[in-house]
């Protein structure tokens, strides 16, 4: 038994009565638990966790809530409404703006479903985790009483994208909050969502997300996660999703804060001509250590992934990028692509990157390329000697770097939205250096 | 305006550029001519700050600063401009965005208030109908895509914009058709001023038909062994560089 186990054992024993109330819900939290503590955390002989470890954060000790000061709304200012607001895994309903939803997208909490004893809400947590591995996921299943369930009906198409906000912010000790997401879009519906990870101080919390994403024959979803927590804040996430036939999933991922953050990103390509692009940029400066594990699936035919992910290690930072494309077997007409570039900007920096392509299909086009290098001295030159100084110089070209992996979701506005907190992060980045 | 003086400069530990002294005044137009590997190029990359050009000996001043004592951007905003014989691409970095950036660095450098976006917009249009520069260059990224012409001319242009006091033209000729060096002559016409200096690095005469040099210089084995009026650069052509290095050898 660990620390963190221990008391993530006590904050299970706390849980609402609300969230274990469902029928055979209680005992299905009772059996992830269980075997959560009889399994203990995945260690580094684990290949999937081979570089992330988790002695430190299994030797401490978080509580399921504590006091935490309001939240004055102006620090939400840029995000703008239908927004869903969660402090430090609490719905704060103040914060959140869903007045007015437009006809087909409806949003909830899980406290309230559950509360209303919503039946799909509780089936929902009650499939469990078999992998050994799958720690986190059966502490999810175990403990989480918190999170957004949206859906979109049939055909509705719903133009501003819907933000959901997860803030970090300092309270009395440190809290491990547990939150089940799940976004479902129907036949030939269309949806923008915006995660926003953010904090408004310091603070060292644990977060474990989980989000599910279900989308039907011919449903988009453009889906970007802004990472950009506190430096002493810890995020374990997780996305599963299924895509119908003819189905199109935008995602792109800015992993730009957090001490720690894993995300493993599993999509299955179940439908024919079902397609999957996906962008990301993974920064690591201080001693930051950003993980990010991706696992696409080809099942049905002529299905199609684009995948464009840069990574930045600068100072300490280390970051760990896995790309897992698997072809199953009479997945024929498959178009698998995946690019993963990293800049090392620091001796003292650390980035590992393992393209790994299962092929079990015939007359499939996949390629893959993986480089690891440093900034361009000879365009660097050129910038300065127009007259721009070598730190922004570097901002420039790094920037531009990141930029690439942004463009996979095609839509300029929600670009130009997430690229200030890019450009602040990298213009902190060279000014320690 | 530049003295350079018994300048000595190795790159990969072999001795290039080995006393070269050479004076410019504002207004006037120099013209460095030589056989490949005489050190031309180092010329211009030492004159910019490129690393790897290590000074070895003797010094260059510009308006009475130590040049060599700059940082590359530093040297830029005093007013030196390198356009390069080989324009560098750089995907992802647009190229409105970078000019206004390297502009607005150089005037913070000076002490001057930075242009906003309408005055720079402004500028910029100025300088591309003189260049006869199309529209949609503007908005691509840095060089990423440019034919070999708009390269060459996409480094005039800059230089149009960022008016520097010093421009030194690296082999701006090579890899250009006749219509596209006629252009980027032109354009390098047109910024001629009695402030303003050029230094004119090329391999052949005839960019010099649309440049007209008021000096020309002969740079071989890391120094100047001649120097005279257009009248050399004619000579050259008619004889070959052979012919100097006859005339040099004891």
């Amino acid at each position: 038994m660990t620390a963190l186990l221990d008391s993530l054992q006590a904050n299970f024993a706390a849980l609402p009565a609300a969230a274990t109330g469902a029928e055979g819900l209680g005992d299905a939290r009772r059996a992830a638990m269980l075997r959560t503590q009889a399994e203990g955390l995945p260690s580094q002989r684990n290949e999937r966790w081979k570089y992330t470890g988790l002695r430190a954060l299994s030797a401490r000790s978080f509580v399921a809530d504590a006091d935490t000061p309001r939240l004055h709304p102006a620090a939400l200012v840029d995000i703008p409404r239908p927004r869903l607001v969660f402090v430090n895994g609490r719905l704060d309903p103040a914060l959140s703006e869903l007045a007015d939803l437009p006809a087909g997208l409806s949003v909830d909490t899980l406290s309230s479903a559950l509360k209303a004893g919503d039946v799909r809400a509780a089936q929902l947590l009650a499939s469990p985790f078999e992998q050994a591995d799958e720690a986190f996921a059966r502490l999810n299943a175990a403990l989480a009483a918190e999170g957004a369930l949206v859906r979109v009906a049939a055909q509705a198409r719903i133009e501003s994208p819907l933000h959901l906000v997860f803030v970090g912010a300092p309270a009395a000790a440190d809290i491990a909050s547990h939150a089940r997401h799940h976004i479902e879009l129907g036949e030939n519906a269309r949806l923008d969502v915006v995660e926003h990870h953010i904090a408004t101080g310091a603070h060292r919390h644990l977060g474990n997300h989980l989000m599910q994403v279900r989308l039907g024959d011919g449903a988009t979803l453009t889906h970007a996660r802004l990472q950009d927590e506190d430096a002493g804040a810890t995020l374990i996430a997780r996305t599963d999703a299924t895509l119908a036939a003819k189905s199109f999933y935008h995602r792109v991922d800015l992993e730009l804060g957090a001490g720690l953050c894993r995300h493993e990103l599993n999509v299955a390509l179940r439908g024919d001509q079902a397609q999957f692009s996906s962008g990301g940029a993974l920064l690591a400066g201080g001693r930051r250590h950003v993980d990010t594990r991706l696992a696409v699936e080809h099942i049905g035919r002529d299905t199609r992934c684009d995948l464009l992910w840069r990574g930045l290690a600068a100072e300490r930072g280390r970051v760990a990028f896995h790309g897992g494309i698997s072809i199953h077997a009479g997945a024929d007409g498959s178009d698998a692509r995946l690019s993963n570039k990293n800049l090392l900007l620091s001796d003292d920096a650390e980035i590992d990157s393992q393209p790994v392509l299962q092929i079990h299909a015939d007359e499939v086009k996949a390629a893959h390329g993986a480089t690891i290098g440093q900034l361009d001295a000879t365009a660097l030159f050129y910038l300065r000697s127009r007259g721009i100084p070598l730190a922004q110089a570097r901002v420039l070209l790094t920037l531009a770097f990141c930029r690439e992996a942004l463009a996979s979701i095609g839509d300029l506005a929600l670009i130009a939205a997430l690229s200030p907190r890019l450009e602040a992060r990298l213009a902190e980045l060279e000014a320690v250096q | 305006m530049l003295k350079i003086d018994n300048l000595h400069v190795r790159v990969a530990g072999k001795d290039i550029l080995r006393g070269l002294t050479l004076h410019v005044k504002p207004g006037e137009v120099h013209a460095i001519m030589g056989p490949n590997g005489a050190g031309k190029s180092t010329l211009g990359n030492v004159l910019a700050g490129r690393e790897g050009y290590e000074v070895t000996g003797g010094s260059v001043s510009f308006e009475g600063k130590d040049l060599l004592a700059l940082e590359p951007e530093h040297r830029a905003a005093e007013g030196v401009f390198l356009a390069f014989q080989y324009p560098v691409e750089i995907p992802g970095v647009n190229n409105t965005y970078f000019l206004r950036a390297a502009l607005n660095a150089q005037r913070a450098y000076r002490g001057e208030a930075e242009l906003d976006s309408m005055q720079f917009l402004k500028r910029v249009r100025e300088k591309m109908s003189v260049l006869h520069m199309n529209d949609e260059l503007l908005h691509r990224a840095v060089n990423e895509g440019f034919s070999g012409g708009e390269k060459k001319r996409n480094e005039i242009f800059q230089m149009a914009v960022l008016e520097p006091k010093l421009a030194i033209l690296d082999e701006t000729d090579s890899g250009l058709d006749i219509d596209a060096l006629k252009l980027v002559a032109e354009g390098v016409n047109l910024m001629r001023s009695p402030t303003r200096a050029l230094l004119v690095i090329t391999h052949y005469q005839r960019l010099l038909d649309y440049i007209k040099p008021d000096y020309v210089h002969v740079l071989a084995d890391g120094r100047i062994v001649e120097s005279g009026g257009p009248e050399l650069a004619l000579e050259l052509e008619a004889h070959g560089y052979a012919w100097v290095k006859d005339r040099i050898a004891p």
